[in-house]
């Protein structure tokens, strides 16, 4: 088991530089999850790490020694591909033996190594079977026990749930939690779907256009995201942004007019925001609370019903369209004239440059550095 | 539609509409079918049918009118004792040794020579586009032209290739490569490998570009040697494209004529059973001996089709299951 650390990795191809000095340490024992949207560099930054590609700039540590130089066999790390990467014509078995053959291993600490694995993943009944004979999420646990078998010091997932079907994929996502937990050992994980992120991350890396936005725990990243990327990347349905300007600054507190008129005072840190300046408000559907009356009217956009609550789309009259999210199922019709009221404190504000304000009361610590979390 | 018409009418009206239905379908098949069957008819099965007639007769190319049937003379009699025919000619049996030789080691050199080519092609390097299209040039030139090319290199006095050697050192004396009996038939090998090899080549190629690229990184990341990964993963997974081209290329090779003809004439040393069959024929005009031994020509490369065939689907069975 060991700590990952990159320093100041930098890829290009060609002309095209895809990941802009990365630095970042993944403990020992660490479950960490790169995600971002489509093209952000999340799956080359893995690619990396597992010597599938090689850095144009930086250094690559695994357990305090220097990898850049060293091929992926020699890094003791094992990857998880999305589309499997299994041999096609090869049974279970020999999957997963086949790069233990090399290894200096004997016959029978082969069999002992991958009849383990095939236990430990539920697949021992599947061992004579050629891939084409298994489900989506007998491959990946194949897949899984590949990578298992070579007992390695750091588990790189790429992707590795995307093939499955969602039922199958909230599944396998407990048995890898599962997994990590039993084994202990260091992971890395890319993903683009945040509930993913959210519920296997001990941290999360959210990466946009090759550079890191914000590291830390989920519900750090939930509730206090460093910037507009990351506020809006995570959480589903996404934060409200709303357009606004500053009036007033106070020690601890920043009062804003959003479009429409409606003044806010906000618990924030104002750092050295000045009066009419412009600035996003962002607030999340739970914190929108739709009814007769409030500061902000507006129509009925959208109605979906999910169950459990349901999701309301209010176009306002003077700003963005909103969306709320409120329990139970919905009392309101499209085409009704609804209010639009929102707690302030639960409010968050970005500058014109995308970063957050800091809460009041939170110390101005770097993101990611401390587990607390805010909730205003 | 047919489910709920089929609920309200009888089962009898029911089994009627179908098969009228059946039945035009199966028309329309026929009228499909029938102008290749109608021409397959007249270029191939008319030919077959009368070379096969023409070897139980005695016709002569002089006069294609008079023939006599003779039975399976051609192929075996007993003229007072003494065995005649064509399973008797140990010139035939010398074309038959020949053929068989020349498709074996041929095809062999072909298919590793090609599996090399097709893997450096693979490989992402500048110009590979148009190395392509290089290799292919052996390829597309016509066989009789490609084979006068080299019957003039090979000349023993003029060509080029016996000035090479000699100005190297390599050789003291000009080999006459396609007239003697030792170089002759490894000289035709050499210059049908020239020509051919790109077109196992293009074929292995194809399949190793179907191959998936993510298994060869969960092979560099275990850390297994590429000759390793080569013979085990690569190999495998492109054996039922190998499969095809080593069969085509046999079949080929089978049935030479062209490329020995012109590079050797009617040498007995690299006679093939087509080249022997077009002397019968053509220079000694015995139209009933010539076809006899393109019958069997046809019939050694049809049992020889017939045997990969099941072969090959026994192994692809396999790999079905």
């Amino acid at each position: 088991m060991a700590e990952v650390v990159l320093k100041g990795v930098e890829k290009s191809f060609g002309s095209v530089k895809v990941i802009h000095g990365v630095d970042l340490t993944v403990r020992d024992g660490e479950f960490v999850v790169f995600v971002g949207p489509s093209g952000c560099g999340k799956s080359t930054l893995l690619r990396l790490i597992a010597g599938l590609e090689d850095a144009t700039a930086g250094d690559l540590f695994i357990d305090a020694e220097r990898v850049n130089d060293l091929p992926p066999a020699k890094r003791r790390i094992a990857m998880v591909f999305q589309s499997y990467a299994l041999y096609p014509h090869m049974s279970v078995y020999d999957n997963m033996a086949f790069g233990l053959e090399l290894a200096k291993a004997t016959k029978s600490e082969i069999d002992q190594r991958v009849r383990q694995a095939a236990r430990l993943l539920q697949i021992d009944t599947l061992l004579d079977r050629k891939p084409k004979q298994l489900s989506g999420g007998q491959r990946q646990r194949v897949a899984i026990g590949r990578a298992i078998v070579r007992d390695p010091k750091v588990f790189l997932f790429d992707e590795p749930l995307s093939n499955l079907d969602a039922a199958l994929r909230v599944q396998t996502r407990i048995e890898i939690t599962k997994l990590h937990s039993d084994m202990k050992a260091t992971m890395i994980y890319v993903t683009h779907d945040q509930v993913e992120a959210m519920t296997l991350a001990d941290r999360i890396v959210v990466l946009n256009a090759g550079r890191i936005e914000q590291v830390g725990t989920p519900l750090e990243l939930y509730h206090r995201p460093a910037n507009l990327f990351v506020a809006g990347f995570i959480g589903s349905p996404q934060m409200n942004f709303i357009p606004a300007e500053v009036t007033q600054t106070g020690p601890g507190n920043v009062q804003v007019r959003i479009a429409g008129g409606s003044a806010l005072s906000l618990p924030l840190m104002p750092d050295d925001l000045r009066p009419s300046e412009p600035i996003t408000v962002g607030i999340r559907p739970d914190h929108v609370t739709v009814g007769p009356a409030g500061p902000i009217s507006g129509r009925v956009a959208l109605v979906e019903e999910l169950g459990e609550n349901h999701l309301l789309y209010v176009d306002t009259e003077h700003g963005p369209r909103l969306t709320a999210r409120a329990p139970g199922n919905a009392r309101h019709r499209i085409g009704e004239r609804v209010s639009v009221t929102f707690d302030a404190q639960s409010c968050h504000l970005f500058k014109a440059s995308g970063e957050a304000l800091a809460a009041r009361g939170s110390s101005p610590t770097p993101a990611g550095s401390s587990p607390r979390m805010n909730l205003a | 539609m047919s489910d709920a018409v089929a609920g309200r009418i009888t089962p009898a009206s029911a089994r009627r509409r179908r098969s009228s239905l059946s039945r035009s379908r199966v028309r329309a098949a026929w009228l499909f079918i029938a102008p290749p069957l109608i021409v397959l008819g007249l270029v191939a099965g008319w030919p077959l049918a009368r070379t096969i007639w023409f070897s139980f007769t005695d016709a002569n190319l002089n006069n294609l009118r008079e023939y006599e049937f003779i039975g399976f003379e051609n192929y075996l009699a007993n003229y007072d004792g003494e065995w005649l025919g064509l399973l008797t000619d140990p010139d035939w049996w010398r074309s038959v040794w020949n053929t068989v030789w020349f498709a074996l080691v041929s095809v062999s050199i072909e298919t590793v020579l090609g599996m090399l080519v097709a893997l450096i092609l693979n490989a992402a390097f500048p110009g590979r586009g148009i190395m392509r299209a290089i290799i292919l040039i052996p390829w597309a030139i016509p066989t009789v032209v490609s084979a006068k090319m080299w019957n003039w290199m090979l000349h023993d006095q003029f060509g080029v290739i016996n000035d090479m050697l000699l100005r190297i050192g390599l050789i003291s004396a000009p080999i006459t490569w396609t007239a003697s009996p030792d170089t002759a038939l490894w000289t035709v090998v050499m210059v049908d490998v020239w020509k051919t090899t790109p077109f196992i080549a293009l074929l292995i190629l194809a399949a190793l570009q179907m191959l998936p690229q993510d298994i060869y990184e969960a092979a560099r990341v275990d850390g297994i040697h590429p000759i390793r990964v080569f013979f085990r993963v690569t190999l495998p997974l492109i054996r039922p494209a190998l499969l095809v081209a080593v069969i085509f290329r046999a079949l080929d090779a089978l049935r030479v004529f062209d490329l020995i003809y012109v590079l050797t004439a009617n040498s007995r040393d690299t006679m093939s059973m087509s080249v022997y069959a077009r002397q019968q024929l053509v220079d000694f005009q015995e139209v009933g001996l010539g076809s006899a031994a393109s019958t069997l020509i046809f019939l050694i490369i049809a049992l020889l089709v017939v045997v990969t065939m099941t072969v090959g689907r026994l192994r692809f069975g396999e790999d079905a299951r």
